[in-house]
């Protein structure tokens, strides 16, 4: 065979291939895997607790989803769902913040970038926070922090395991310097938490960045990192522009941050609950085993 | 040798250099050059005025960031005596990127730390900038730890463009490094009062910037974010940091407005560097005035008070009232 003929041949493949995908994967029903790019079934994955079942590879969720994998079935109640971000410093870059906090709403339903309440965990009573990396990159503003301040005072209060689920990209910056306090904010509250000595589990979702991971995400007893998220303080672009050399394959993955000690374990998502469950049990959380 | 000048004060520095050199000439003293050289210092006086009397956000963050800009070991020697720096994380090295020790103020001891930038490029390269890794901000814990055990009231000096942007620094965990430094800054038994003498980069400044009494420098700046990164965010590099700079509210003036911060201590005009003993003197005057105020508090007071004021930081709606349905 001419090499030429060759080279057609590939070319008429991936020229097909787009029109192929279409008749697999309409939408909705089928979804294609960013890790193996299987194409599966969205009721299954769904039901796998959004990951892979062929190749684990975790999709991200949303707050609501994550509530309702994490913790125990019509337990959860939610708290200061009505808070809503304001505009301190009237900020428009490439487009006013409004308008992103209006997109933000729209997609996600939500009106901030974080879920907070009271919820059971196979039973044990806890204080949750999970972040939703839809809203505005789940990046941590006034209300963020305000409500992160707020469950971990009423963890305090009322003498609760506090369950942080982070997922972020770090301070929100069209809230300037207010943003920036909220670091200092939500990890003076989390100190209070431990002087009380309880108990918390932070785990990290892909990914955890910037100003969360450089606050109240990383101050748990127990640090949990979902497998290959991205978990570090500075973004790799900004490191590969100052020290302009290669960054290693693993950099800033969950993996690279149990090697370098800085996280307890990696858990597979599938296996999450049972194990908060199991460090609960340990840090002396009481509950109504079910 | 061509002095140091950003853009916008280039016309000035080219006059006062244009001025250098007729004085320099033999022909000095004599009468129509004294003219002339009295008209030059006049068109200066009045173009300094000019330049720097309606400084802009960004041209306020670029004096911020002047080479000749006090640092932290000069504020140290002019407002501080009988200093005694302390060294090491005691885990894995000394940082250069920020300093720190006993000293006394007014008499009174204290414990100080700070951000330490280089005065020239071989000294920044062994303090990186003043961008601290991993390791200075556990030596900035360590001496907190002992601030508080020994009842010393803390003084910090703010100075960075951000925590060091590097595999190290993430390898041994530049993020957690911070927030330990933000829990243990809160429940010190012992009076905080932070002193921003140029860049606030960040969560990096964050880390050993925040307290009882927030005081900063007329033209430091406070951001959480550069300006630069601000562009390269939100604009995809499209924008110019004159806007961000613009955007983030980070001058002094705005923060205080704000709420951020308590007290702006004056600079001469065109910043710092013109007349640093000045500053010196004026920035001791608020340090001692704050901690006149915060010894008069217990340690629980204090405590008590630094989490109150964290806590009121926040903007936004809570229980929005329902705009009325119309008939």
């Amino acid at each position: 065979m001419p090499i030429g003929d060759w080279f057609k041949k590939q070319e008429r493949n991936t020229a097909r291939s787009p029109a192929v995908e279409k008749r697999i994967i309409p939408d909705g029903v089928w979804e294609k895997c960013k890790g193996c790019n299987e194409p599966l079934f969205v009721k299954e994955l769904e039901r796998n607790l959004k990951v892979c079942p062929k190749c684990f590879f975790h999709f991200p969720v949303s707050a609501y989803e994550r509530i309702y994998q994490l913790t125990d079935l019509h337990s959860f109640e939610e708290l200061w769902g009505d808070l809503i971000p304001g505009d301190p410093l009237g900020f428009a870059a490439n487009k006013p913040y409004i308008d992103s906090l209006a997109k933000a709403k729209d997609k996600t339903g939500l009106n901030e970038a974080v879920v907070c309440g009271r919820a059971r965990i196979d039973g044990f009573q806890v204080a949750i926070a999970v972040m939703d990396f839809g809203f505005i990159g789940g990046s941590m503003g006034s209300v963020v922090g305000e409500k992160i301040k707020r469950i971990t005072e009423l963890a305090t209060r009322e003498y609760l395991p506090l369950i942080i689920v982070c997922s972020s990209g770090g301070a929100r910056m069209q809230e300037g310097m207010i943003s920036l306090m909220q670091m200092a904010k939500t990890s003076a509250a989390i100190a209070r938490h431990q002087d009380q000595g309880l108990p918390y589990i932070s785990i990290l979702s892909h990914p955890t960045t910037g100003g969360v991971s450089a606050s109240f995400a990383t101050l748990a007893d127990i640090i949990i990192a979902e497998p290959h998220a991205l978990i570090g303080f500075t973004g790799a672009r900004v490191i590969e522009q100052t020290i302009r050399q290669k960054l290693p394959k693993d950099f800033q993955t969950a993996e690279f941050n149990l090697a370098h000690g800085m996280v307890d374990m990696v858990v597979n998502r599938l296996e999450l609950k049972r194990m908060v469950a199991r460090l609960l049990d340990y840090l002396g959380a009481s509950g109504v085993k079910e | 040798m061509r002095r140091f000048a950003y853009d916008f004060e280039r016309p000035l520095i080219e006059l006062e250099e244009k001025l250098d050199a007729i004085k320099r000439t033999e022909s000095a003293g004599k009468e129509d050059i004294a003219a002339q050289i009295a008209y030059l210092e006049k068109q200066i006086e009045k173009l300094r005025v000019r330049t720097y009397s309606n400084l802009t956000p960004w041209q306020k963050v670029q004096i911020a960031r002047h080479p000749d800009r006090p640092r932290t070991s000069d504020y140290i020697e002019a407002i501080f005596t009988d200093f005694i720096e302390l060294h090491g994380d005691r885990t894995f090295r000394d940082d250069l990127a920020i300093i720190g020790g006993f000293a006394r103020l007014d008499g009174a001891k204290v414990m100080v730390i700070g951000h330490q930038k280089g005065r020239n490029t071989k000294e920044n390269l062994l303090r990186q900038f003043g961008m601290p890794h991993p390791e200075g901000y556990r030596k900035a814990l360590r001496l907190m730890h002992l601030a508080n055990k020994y009842r010393l009231p803390l003084i910090t000096f703010v100075d960075t463009p951000g925590a060091y942007p590097g595999i190290e620094a993430e390898e041994r965990g530049q993020a957690i490094a911070i927030a330990q430094n933000l829990a243990e800054l809160s429940r010190l038994e012992v009076p905080v009062i932070v002193a921003n003498i140029g860049e606030g980069g960040s969560g990096g400044a964050l880390a050993i910037g925040f307290g009882d009494v927030m005081i900063m420098l007329e033209n430091s700046y406070y951001s959480v974010i550069t300006p630069e990164g601000c562009v390269s965010i939100l604009w995809n590099g499209e924008g110019n940091p004159e806007q961000a700079a613009s955007l983030l509210g980070l001058t002094a003036d705005r923060l205080k407005e704000l709420g951020i911060i308590d007290a702006i201590v004056k600079e001469p005009l065109g910043g710092a560097h013109h007349a640093p003993a000045l500053v010196a003197r004026d920035l001791k005057k608020e340090l001692v005035k704050a901690l006149k105020d915060l010894i008069k508090l217990n340690p629980k007071e204090l405590v008590e008070k630094r989490y109150a004021r964290l806590s009121q930081i926040g903007y936004y709606i809570e229980n929005p009232v329902k705009a009325p349905v119309e008939k």
